[in-house]
């Protein structure tokens, strides 16, 4: 192992020096670089499903259905477009937001604020859930299959049932994560090794969730 | 050594209080004003390339603020960021071969199988104007 190296400062001698030696590499609890890595793989399979997409509404010789008018809502007598995803998209964010709020209070040990915290967080992605759910309903009624619907490509229906079904997998497993956690936590079990890394690890899959749903925002519901 | 030693405690947990709740607040706001206006881009009916621009910019600047303060990643050393945000950016890889060859697989299916009639984008109003898009559907199958 160099000496030399680490003297100098500067985050990249930083990499020279934690890969230099046979030695823990990732000064991280092993529970956090464990989701690290499953993130890692999940953004893998988004990514072959966001490509595929692509991939799809390029060769199509049929017209893409415009997505603002599918998914436009009709409030207080007028259609306002898109508006029911904008909804969902305030509702991801400010879970996130919550969140990050728990974890934070999780280097506290407040274990009331973590409990509450992460409880309304659960609340916000079931009510997004609720709301896919509904969106859902609202397009299988007007006639979008996986096969094919009355506005245009029938490749449309197969990515927004994909696409948008294994991403409501992932929040409704967070909101069932995200509950188990906060019950453990109210309930003291991280007390006995004072370790709350269980809390950040858990607000890394739910930014993640948040983080995915950026992309499918922009590029199924606004492209 | 000493240096290892001294990065390793600062990023144990007792030193992490120092962020302050102010930086989580802040970057939520601002998610909020980016999700606005690329909702905005949407509802003011933005085309050609000043869409695909705000969209793309508006996306990579709430994915950058999530990812770097949201999941701690600004917070982590370098060995671990280059870990997380290397491999993805073998997509890029992926991404271009896919647009090449969608691009090839397009005017293939163009020249040999023609573009059906209906090319013009249907908008959803002339569809419910019918009424019947379920009937239609069925007929269709």
């Amino acid at each position: 192992m160099s000496g030399e190296s680490l003297s100098v400062s500067g985050q990249t001698n930083t990499v020279v020096a934690d890969w230099a030696a046979d030695k823990q590499a990732f000064h991280v609890p092993w529970g956090k670089l464990m989701m690290w890595i499953f993130l890692i793989s999940d953004t893998f399979i988004f990514s072959c499903f966001l490509v595929g997409y692509m991939n799809v509404r390029r060769t199509t010789t049929d017209p893409w259905p415009y997505p603002s008018e599918v998914f436009a809502l009709e409030l207080f007598g007028q259609n306002i477009p898109l508006i029911l995803i904008a909804i969902m998209t305030f509702i991801l964010i400010t879970s996130s937001g919550t969140m990050a709020l728990a974890v934070r209070y999780a280097h506290f040990r407040d274990k009331q604020k973590i409990f509450w915290l992460m409880v309304v967080t659960a609340a916000f992605g079931a009510s997004f859930v609720g709301m896919q759910a509904f969106e859902w309903t609202k397009l299988i009624g007007e006639g979008v299959r996986p096969w094919g619907n009355p506005f245009g490509a029938p490749q449309f229906g197969s990515i927004f049932f994909m696409v948008t079904g294994f991403h409501g997998l992932h929040v409704s497993c967070g909101v069932i994560y995200l509950l188990a956690i906060a019950f453990k936590v109210k309930k003291g079990d991280y007390d006995k090794k004072n370790d709350y890394s269980i809390v950040e690890i858990t607000g890394l899959y739910w930014h993640f969730v948040d983080l995915v749903w950026v992309f499918i925002f922009a590029f199924f519901y606004l492209w | 050594m000493e240096n290892v030693q001294t990065q390793q405690a600062a990023d144990s947990h007792a030193d992490e209080d120092q962020h302050p709740i102010g930086i989580y607040l802040k970057v939520w706001i601002l998610l909020f004003v980016l999700s606005t206006m690329s909702y905005m881009v949407d509802y003011f009916d933005f085309q050609g390339m000043l869409r695909w621009s705000l969209i793309i910019i508006f996306m990579f600047l709430k994915a950058g603020f999530i990812i770097a303060v949201f999941m701690h990643v600004m917070w982590e050393r370098m060995a671990l960021i280059t870990a997380i945000l290397g491999p993805p950016l073998l997509l890029l890889f992926l991404i271009g071969f896919m647009i090449s060859e969608g691009f090839w697989v397009f005017n293939t299916r163009v020249e040999y199988m023609g573009r059906p009639a209906a090319a013009e984008r249907i908008h959803v109003a002339d569809v419910h104007v019918e009424e019947h898009g379920e009937e239609a559907m069925e007929e269709e199958h």
